[in-house]
Parts: C-alpha cells; sequence; structure tokens
C-alpha cells in the first residue's frame, strides 16, 4: 500500500513540478526549457535503471554508460538505415531499420538486456571492487570498439536527421516528446516500485545486506542480481535511445565512463534506494549545469565540489535530506 | 614485416608497460593497505605531468621538472589524503568511487582553469634525445629505452622498500592487520599519509616521463587510470608484484595487437576492412585478456591476500 508519509508527498510534488514546468515554459514561450525538462526525465530514467542495481541490490556498477550508449546506438542504427533505405543485414535474411520508436524502444531494450546478460555474467562472479572496475572495463572495451569502428561515424558520432516516429504523436513537438519521455519515466518507476515489493524485490535486498542467509533460504544470490542487472540495463537502454531521439545524434562518448559517473551522480544526489532519487538527482544536476555553466565555463569544478560535500557530509542525498533516514515497517 | 620492427614494437611494448606499472603500483598500494579506491590517482599522474611541464620550460630543465614533478604530485597527494581520503577509509566503495570521481572533476576543471585547455609542449632532454643502436643493428629510440631501464629501477626500489626496511614491514603490516599495527605503536595515520603520497609521487613521476613523448594536456590521466585499473585486477588488487606481471602484460598484448592484428586480417581481407577489424579488435584486446584472466582466476594472477 502506498501511504502518505513525508517521501511519498514529496514524491508526488518532484513529479507534478517536473509535469508542469514545459507546460510554463510553453506559456511564457520559453521552448528551451522543454528541452532541458526532457533532459532531466531522460536522465532520470537512465538513474531510474542503475538504482534499480546499486540502491536495491547494492550491485555498483560502474559501467552502466555500455547501457545508455547501446540504446543510443540501437535507434541511431535502426533510423540511419531506415532513412538510407539500407538494409542493416541481408543474410540470412533482410533486416530493414525503422523510425517507429516502440519497434527501436524494444530493440534497445533487448540489446541492453543481452549484453547485460553477458556483462554480468562475468562481472556477478566478483564483488566489490573488483565488480566496480570490471564493469568498468567492459564499458571502456565497448566505447574504444565504437570510436575504433568506422561503419556507422566512429569517434565522429552518427546523425539521426529526422526525429523518430511515435503513432498518433507528431514527436517534432518539444511538448509532445516530453510527454512520450515523462510517461515512459512513470511506468520505470512503476515498475521498480512494483518490483521492489515483490519478492523478487525482497530476495534482491536480502541479497544486498546478507548473502549467506539467502542462500541458507534456498534462493541463488546470483540469479536475483543476475536477473536485476539486466532488468537495470534495460531500463538504461531505454533512457538510451530517448537520449539519442532528443539530440538526433549518438556518439561514442555516451559509452565514455563520464556517463557512468554522471548516471551514479543521479542516483546519490537525489538519494540511494529511493523511488524518485534518480528524478531529483538528474533535476538538480541539470539545474546546477543550467545555472552554473551560464555562469562559467568551469562549472564542473562546482559540481564536483558539491558532489564531495554530498557525500562526504550529506550521505543519503536531497530526498534523505528531507524526509529523514528510510523507515522500514 | 621485418625482424627489427617487431623487436621494435616489443619494445614500445615494454615500455608501456613500465609506465602502466608506475601507476598501476600507487593504486594497487593504496588499495591493499588503505582498502580504497582511488580514481583520482590519474589527476596526480596528470598533476606531475603539468608541473614538469611549467618547471621544464621556466628553468629550461627536464631533470628539474622531473623533480618538481615528483614533489608536486607528492605534496598534491598528501593534500588530498589529509583533507578528503582520509575520510573516506571506513566508507563504503561507492563512496570512494565518487567522491573520488568528484576529485578528478575539481583536479581537472582546476587544472583547465589555470593552464587552459591547450596542451603543453616538452621536449625529451638533449642527454636521452635521438636514437640508440641495439645489439643486431636495431635503431631504437634512446629515451624510451632510458623510461624501461627507469621504470625497472623504480620496481627495484620499491621492491627493497617494501621488503627490506622499515617502512616497508609497516606497511605490509598495515595490509594484514591494520588495527594490531596501531596497537602497536604504529601511527597509521601517518604510514596511510606516507603510502598515499609514495603512490601518488609514483604515478606524478610517470606523468612527467610520458608528457616528453606525448602531449601534456587535461585529461591525460584518465586513458592511463583505467588501463592501470586493468592491470592491477589482472595482477590481483594489493599485490605489487602482480602489477609488474600485469603492466608488462597489458603493455604488451596493447602494442603488439594494434601491430599485429591489422596484418593477420590483411591475410585473408581486404586491406581497409582487415584494418578496420584488426584495429577494431586491438582496442578490446586487454579487456578480453583481463576477462580470460578472471574466468580462469577471479582473484587476479597473484591474489594478495591468499
Amino acid at each position: 500500500m502506498v501511504k502518505l508519509t513525508k517521501e511519498n508527498s514529496l514524491n508526488a510534488l518532484v513529479a507534478m513540478t517536473l509535469l508542469v514546468v514545459p507546460f510554463i515554459a510553453l506559456a511564457i514561450d520559453e521552448p528551451f526549457y522543454i528541452t532541458l525538462a526532457t533532459r532531466v526525465a531522460i536522465f532520470a530514467l537512465a538513474g531510474v535503471g542503475l538504482n534499480l542495481a546499486l540502491g536495491l541490490g547494492g550491485l555498483v556498477s560502474f559501467g552502466h554508460a555500455a547501457f545508455f550508449g547501446l540504446g543510443g546506438y540501437a535507434a541511431g542504427i535502426l533510423a540511419s538505415h531506415a532513412l538510407n533505405y539500407e538494409p542493416i543485414f541481408t543474410v540470412p535474411f533482410e533486416v530493414n531499420g525503422t523510425t517507429e520508436m516502440l519497434i527501436i524502444w524494444l530493440v534497445a531494450i533487448l540489446v541492453s538486456g543481452l549484453a547485460a546478460l553477458f556483462i554480468g555474467l562475468f562481472s556477478l562472479r566478483t564483488t566489490g571492487v573488483y565488480f566496480i572496475m570490471i564493469t568498468l572495463a567492459f564499458a571502456q572495451m565497448i566505447y574504444y570498439f565504437a570510436i575504433s569502428w568506422p561503419a556507422y561515424g566512429g569517434e565522429d558520432g552518427l546523425s539521426i536527421y529526422v526525429r523518430n516516429k511515435f503513432p498518433g504523436v507528431n514527436t517534432l513537438d518539444p511538448l509532445s516528446f516530453f510527454l512520450i519521455a515523462f510517461c515512459v519515466l512513470m511506468l520505470a518507476v512503476l515498475l521498480v516500485f512494483v518490483l521492489k515489493n515483490s519478492r523478487f524485490g525482497a530476495a534482491l535486498q536480502a541479497a544486498r545486506q546478507n548473502d549467506e542467509r539467502l542462500s541458507a533460504v534456498g534462493i541463488h544470490p546470483f540469479n536475483i542480481r543476475l536477473t536485476a542487472f539486466v532488468v537495470s540495463a534495460m531500463i538504461t537502454g531505454l533512457a538510451g535511445a530517448l537520449y539519442a531521439d532528443l539530440n538526433r545524434f549518438v556518439s561514442p562518448n555516451m559509452f565514455s565512463w563520464h556517463t557512468s559517473g554522471e548516471i551514479m551522480i543521479f542516483v546519490i544526489l537525489g538519494g540511494v534506494g529511493r523511488m524518485f532519487g534518480p528524478i531529483v538527482g538528474a533535476a538538480l544536476f541539470i539545474l546546477f549545469e543550467f545555472v552554473f555553466g551560464g555562469l562559467t565555463e568551469h562549472w564542473m569544478l562546482f559540481l564536483g565540489l558539491v558532489l564531495l560535500v554530498v557525500v562526504l557530509f550529506a550521505r543519503g542525498g536531497l530526498i534523505g535530506f528531507i524526509t529523514g533516514k528510510v523507515r522500514h515497517e | 614485416m621485418t625482424s627489427a620492427l617487431f623487436i621494435e614494437q616489443l619494445l614500445n611494448g615494454l615500455q608501456f608497460g613500465v609506465m602502466l606499472f608506475l601507476m598501476a603500483a600507487g593504486l594497487t598500494l593504496v588499495f591493499g593497505v588503505m582498502g580504497l579506491i582511488n580514481l583520482a590517482h590519474g589527476a596526480l599522474y596528470m598533476v606531475g605531468a603539468f608541473a614538469c611541464a611549467t618547471v621544464a620550460n621556466f628553468t629550461g630543465s627536464f631533470w628539474l621538472g622531473l623533480a618538481a614533478s615528483i614533489v608536486a604530485a607528492a605534496t598534491a597527494g598528501a593534500i588530498v589524503e589529509l583533507v578528503v581520503i582520509r575520510r573516506l577509509y571506513k566508507r563504503d566503495h561507492l563512496d570512494q568511487v565518487l567522491a573520488t570521481f568528484a576529485l578528478i572533476l575539481i583536479f581537472s576543471e582546476g587544472t583547465r582553469w589555470v593552464f587552459g585547455s591547450f596542451p603543453l609542449y616538452l621536449n625529451v632532454p638533449d642527454l636521452l634525445s635521438g636514437p640508440v643502436m641495439l645489439p643486431g643493428g636495431i635503431q631504437y629510440s634512446l629515451y624510451r629505452l632510458a623510461i624501461i631501464v627507469i621504470g625497472g629501477l623504480v620496481a627495484l626500489g620499491l621492491y627493497f622498500l617494501i621488503a627490506k626496511t622499515r617502512l616497508g614491514i609497516r606497511i605490509r603490516a598495515g595490509e594484514s592487520d591494520r588495527e594490531m599495527i596501531a596497537a602497536l605503536g604504529v601511527d597509521i595515520r601517518l604510514l596511510y599519509t606516507i603510502v598515499f603520497a609514495l603512490g601518488a609521487a609514483l604515478a606524478g613521476f610517470a606523468g612527467a616521463l610520458v608528457g616528453a613523448i606525448q602531449s601534456v594536456q587535461v585529461g591525460m590521466g584518465e586513458p592511463v587510470l583505467i588501463l592501470a585499473f586493468v592491470v592491477i585486477v589482472i595482477g590481483g588488487i594489493g599485490s605489487i608484484k602482480g602489477a609488474l606481471v600485469g603492466a608488462i602484460l597489458v603493455g604488451i598484448v596493447d602494442t603488439m595487437g594494434r601491430f599485429l592484428l591489422p596484418m593477420f586480417f590483411q591475410l585473408f581481407m581486404e586491406n581497409a576492412q582487415a584494418n578496420s577489424v584488426g584495429s577494431a579488435l586491438a582496442s578490446m584486446s586487454i579487456y578480453i585478456l583481463m576477462a580470460l584472466v578472471l574466468i580462469f582466476k577471479p582473484k587476479g594472477l597473484f591474489p594478495a591476500h591468499g
């Protein structure tokens, strides 16, 4: 049951604010803010994905950029083939590109899920620092591959000339595209919420807290973690596909470890393991970039200082700061 | 392919490996002794390179620059340890990753603020410039050869420091049981600062040496940092010996992969395609190596604690 706690009220406020901002932006004729809100929604979606692995499962993945990028490239590659009327491959059967978002999303989810299955099979055998470094290394591997593989633009990236289509919606209209991203975000939050309160979620959180006890009741922690890692990657991959459509451009930078770090920052600034933490975190990040980025080109320096202070002194992120510790009912 | 070219590439791989060892040694020491994962190690490498380039350009002496790189990196390391890192030892790895990631942002943007975005140039010292004739009639860059020798000497020095000196005994004791050596009256906080500064000095030294053959610029430490992580994962986190073996393995596999794989694919492909497949695969080779090592040895080649 959803109770009217301080955190739930805050969550509702956060969601409402994010939803209302673009309409206000439209009313005062500042369409740029709609794009900012869309970026918040998409980054938050990537964070919601990571939060499932990191917050609930305690899996500190430093390689979620891999899935973000794969989702982005899935969108970019499918769209570029469709726009150039070239089949993606012809043997053993012909597969064509597409500009339908729904199909692109499905492919992005599948590709990131498969990649996560593969990466997870290796990396989840390890724990602690090894896990952090191996997820990082796998992401770097894909990053260097994307840079040195010339077929899809290599280092220069790949442009999508026209934003992809969604049935019944004009995606070129910024507000409509924002609403698509917002709906996807809310569905993902709902999915994570349902998962968290399911048997699976209980097992996942138990795996974070005490491996041995979980094994003792007959549940294999590895399978639980792997499932969480794959679902988490799928959500982040979907965010990557949306991000590609927002910018109409994908580049190997989506795979870089700075992206992994940023996705992690969204989760931390908001509050690890909080359902709406990534939304708050992404909003803070974008606001910060917007405000300080306007003042100085060295805004990353201040981001670093803020992040340092949050990590050292304000554990629990903004939501933790406002609502206090997580209550176990 | 001539054997001279092959040997030259092999030496390049060795030189790269030695460089990686200087980075990886600090990382693995800091992890082994303090249990800390330090992403900001690449920033100290950058500090060393910038200090060397600035001092060398100002005084005209590369050697003064080299000394400055060690001093600057060790000082920066000690300050960072006292102000930030010290608070992280008892935290989980997530906090360590985030805080040191924040340090990277601060160091990179701070350096960009002071020095601008343009790379600085650092010339190879006159004493070591030009080629040298190796036995067998192979010409090789004297500077690169010097790096290999210096790296070997540093590895030897580290071995003696850790195996034979009192400080080394304390470091090893700190690795196995930190409460016990604190109880025996060793100032563990000072020891940690020393170890961190030592690692930083090695990183800064590496940065200065490499700065003379590459450009000195913001962000130069990050690719090296990630390779150094691969090195210590392969070698076994916390093990200096593992770092040495892992570094040379990674250096040689990476360099030889870039050299040999395109040629290998040319045997049965068109040139252009072979080059792209070969170089794409080469850029992934060390990560594949790491995955293979971890399948058979999940704790690396030389696990530090049993």
